[in-house]
């Protein structure tokens, strides 16, 4: 029987027992509650029914009663937030050795691209036991990227980038699914996420080739004449990126900004919202130009650049 | 109660003669129309939210009859995302809102306080004429052509990508917000400026404490709403840069905006209908309610909290995970008011005088309903439970045992306690018992297997689905047949009850606390003959019961 109507969709990630144990135990406690509760108004009204020449009680209420049901939900409570702010925070916080996917939504299909620079669009391969992060964006409205067996989601957000990260633990076939409404064909956009031994995944990489983020970023900013300004040298128009990523900068008019994803793909499509100290205004906008895959390849490029010698950080 | 208390002699019984109400000293359209009576006007309500209510239920019939198999074969995918939308923009904004309020509050709110009328009785009149006028708009957009954004309006879905009618719904959704806001004001005035002398604050009955706590959320957030769907439409038509990141916008900004009234706006939805089932449960077990003032402090609680508590539903939006602590942690601390009133309406049973007359059984399912509808609220509200739940059937189930399991199941409850005082007709007390019966079982048969759909993975607003969701499917589309059912016999009951019911007469059928159990049934035009004197607690049933026998009133 349960094996033709599960309770849960498969549980596949390092995420997805943490969600479920704290999930069985609200089921267990709410169960317990509402019975318990129910039984309790369902036995008072048929113990004290009407009956004639039986007057009702005269009681006002009992302050210490209701402090003590006010105390025993409110400490369920916090105890039931603090454990769902744990299991967030586990899916918040990335381990420092993630593989990076960059993920686009779009009415209505999932563009992907791996690490290695094959792309596809809706299904995604991934190797089990590797720490996976998707760094997402949309390219229209928004979405949410929604992967049940993982037990995670999170939204796509045009003009900005999300993150998501995870560790598939049994290798097999999942869902995936659009889970913000985004228009007429939101149940199509679907996909199914193979999760596959390493040697697999090599072999299906192998057969579906392509160039590795960084690299067709190194092109694009070629391409798109971005060297002229920002790898001229001493006296260059544009700071020097290499070395950038990570790290602080100073901003003309006051403040500083931490060089990050968001911060290159706002740099690229609106250069003028946060200058770099010494630096004049004097860039164009890249937008129309650059679609948010070729901004996400470019962030990577810009990302893989070392610093020169590496002395600086 | 009050000192007038007299029973009607037992001879005007047997022999009516003709005795002026609020429904009879005048049958012309025009004196219904133009009416300033508050009384007629939650009698125009009923008639207007019934209306619309036929008409959400129609298009939920229609959804479970799509999702009953896996593929999208009975409506086109657009069709489907317009009928789910107009569900719940009709739902919530012709029926969940103002059904309580529009039409219970309006007709006893002031006989409770012992007022005359509303403090602006041409103002509540106004708030139906808007509220009608924004039910005109809604039906023009269904009819030509309807919008398929949601009721959530998420931009920029809403103010750019979507072809249907947007801009007209917001008009509709700002219109109708007035209406509320308006009700909302003449509560608050009526309830601070016309209370009977003698009826203190701490004499009000508690359907008064939670209407006053809703009103106060009615005139403060629903502005913020109608902020909202202007800058909605002045994107969508003059493409002003305010959501769309394409122009210059910020979509989270949007859903901020939306949940700041929206959040709000499911407690506008329940605290009146709580207001409701505190009567009803004092009114059947003939006894004060447990601690008055806890219960009646916990609604203005759930008011103040449930302003502080929207980003729950950006858990996954990419708002920021420390602001989401602040959110979650609020949100699970509405528990505690919650409880404290389950809990004090159970303890009023304790020693009571209950009687199983249909609105206690309504009472009973709303406990059961609105439980569940409570406790699923906590997984929600736990954050990393929520990355999985969120836009999933889980949440569906979630907001519908409370809303409907908690709102309608109070508003059929409360319209079956004071019906015989509305019209002066009693309804078969035999098929409303099992209407309610059919209710409770045909809504858990509907909604509880979309708390596990949910959970297997079943997002929400989905025209297909996967086809290890169709058993769950199937059971929750029979149910919803089982659900229209028990509605459909408890309207009929409540309409032939108005020609075939047996009359009532007497002022106080149920043997209730209450001025409005003081005046004739049904009310003369101004309510009392005489000005009512308050001299006692809300809930003085002791002083009614005691030493005397429990007198079978009906």
């Amino acid at each position: 029987m349960l094996q033709e109507l599960p309770l849960t969709p498969p549980s596949a990630s390092t995420f997805a027992p943490q969600v479920d144990a704290l999930y069985w135990f609200l089921v267990i406690l709410s169960t317990v509650v509402t019975v318990g509760i129910f039984a309790a108004a369902l036995f008072l009204s048929i113990r004290y029914r009407r009956r004639p020449g039986v007057a009702p009680g005269n009681i006002e209420g009992s302050l210490r009663l209701e402090l003590l049901w006010s105390f025993i939900p409110g400490v369920l409570a916090i105890g039931i937030f603090a454990w769902g702010a744990k299991v967030y925070f586990y899916a918040a916080k990335p381990p420092p050795d993630v593989m990076d996917f960059y993920v686009s939504g779009k009415q209505w299909m999932w563009k992907v691209q791996h690490p290695t620079g094959q792309k596809e669009i809706n299904d995604l391969h991934i190797p089990v036991g590797r720490a996976i992060r998707l760094t997402m964006t949309s390219e229209d409205v928004l979405h949410s990227y929604w992967i049940p067996a993982f037990r995670l989601k999170k939204d796509t957000v045009p003009g900005r980038y999300t993150e998501m990260w995870f560790q598939a633990t049994k290798p097999g076939k999942y869902h995936i699914q659009c889970a913000e409404y985004c228009g007429t064909k939101h149940s199509g956009m679907i996909g199914e996420c193979y999760v596959l031994e390493p040697e697999e995944y090599q072999r299906w990489l192998s057969g579906n080739t392509g160039e590795a983020p960084e690299v067709a970023g190194q092109k694009l900013f070629e391409n798109l004449r971005c060297v002229t300004c920002h790898m001229a040298g001493a006296g260059q128009r544009g700071p020097e990126l290499a070395g950038v990523y990570g790290t602080k900068v100073a901003l003309e008019g006051g403040g500083e900004a931490v060089v990050n994803d968001e911060y290159i793909r706002e740099s690229i499509l609106k250069p003028l919202a946060k200058v770099v100290k010494g630096f004049q205004p004097v860039m164009n906008t890249y937008e129309g130009q650059v679609g948010e895959e070729e901004i996400m390849q470019l962030v990577a490029y810009i990302k893989s650049l070392k610093a020169q010698g590496g002395g600086k950080q | 109660m009050s000192a007038q208390a007299v029973a009607a002699p037992h001879a005007k019984i047997a022999a009516p003669e003709h005795r002026e109400t609020y429904l009879n000293y005048d049958y012309s359209w025009k004196s219904w129309l133009f009416t300033v009576d508050h009384k007629r006007i939650g009698i125009l309500y009923l008639l207007t939210v019934a209306f619309f209510v036929a008409i959400g239920g129609l298009f939920a019939m229609m959804i479970r009859a799509e999702l009953l198999t896996p593929q999208g074969d009975v409506l086109e995918s657009e069709t489907y995302n317009k009928i789910f939308t107009m569900h719940g923009a009709v739902m919530i904004f012709f029926f969940l809102i103002p059904g309580v309020p529009g039409v219970l509050g309006n007709f006893v709110l002031p006989l409770m306080i012992g007022a005359r009328d509303v403090a602006f009785p041409k103002l509540n009149l106004l708030s139906w004429y808007i509220f009608v006028v924004g039910g005109l708009l809604t039906l023009f957009v269904a009819a030509t052509g309807g919008v398929d954004t949601g009721w959530t309006f998420y931009a920029p879905y809403s103010s750019t990508y979507s072809n249907t009618r947007v801009a007209e719904t917001a008009i509709m959704v700002f219109i109708t917000g007035f209406s509320s806001i308006l009700t909302g004001l003449n509560f608050l005035v009526t309830v601070h400026t016309m209370r009977a002398p003698g009826m203190t604050w701490f004499r009000l009955p508690l359907f008064i404490w939670a209407s006053y706590a809703t009103a106060l959320i009615n005139v403060l957030a629903t502005p913020v709403l109608a902020i909202t769907v202007l800058l909605l439409a002045l994107e969508r038509i003059f493409h002003i840069g305010i959501f769309d990141p394409k122009v210059g916008g910020d979509p989270i900004l949007f859903e901020h905006m939306f949940w700041f009234y929206s959040h709000p706006a499911v407690y506008i939805m329940i605290l009146p209908a709580m207001g409701v089932i505190s009567e009803l449960v004092a009114a059947f077990s003939r006894k004060r309610i447990f601690g008055y003032s806890f219960v009646a402090f916990s609604s203005l609680a759930i008011a103040v909290l449930g302003f502080l508590v929207w980003g729950h539903h950006m858990f996954v939006s990419g708002q920021s995970a420390y602001a989401g602590l602040v959110f979650s942690v609020l949100t699970v601390l509405i528990a505690v008011p919650t409880a404290v009133k389950i809990f004090n309406w159970t303890a009023t049973l304790y020693q009571g005088s209950v009687e199983f007359a249909t609105p206690f059984l309504y009472v009973l399912a709303f406990f059961g309903l609105f439980l569940i509808g409570g406790v699923t609220g906590l997984f929600l509200a736990a954050m990393g439970l929520d990355i999985h739940m969120h836009d999933n059937y889980f949440v569906v189930a979630h907001f519908h045992y409370v809303m409907v399991g908690g709102m309608v199941t109070a508003f059929f409850g409360g319209l079956h306690y004071w019906w015989p005082k509305m019209f002066g007709r009693m309804y078969n007390e035999l098929t409303g018992k099992l209407a309610a019966l059919i209710i409770f079982v045909g809504f858990n048969m509907t909604f509880f297997p979309q708390f596990i759909v949910g959970y297997m993975g079943m997002p929400r607003r989905y025209h297909a689905y996967a086809p290890e969701f169709q058993v769950l499917n199937v059971l929750s589309s029979a149910g919803a047949v089982v659900l229209g059912t028990g509605y459909l016999l408890a309207a009929v009951n409540l309409i032939w009850s108005l020609k075939f019911g047996k009359v009532v007469t007497e002022k106080n059928p149920w043997g209730a606390t209450g001025l409005e159990w003081e005046t004739q049934t049904p009310p003369i035009p101004h309510n009392f003959e005489v000005t009512p004197r308050v001299t006692q607690e809300a809930y003085a049933y002791h002083e009614m019961y005691s030493g005397k026998e429990a007198h079978g009133v009906h």
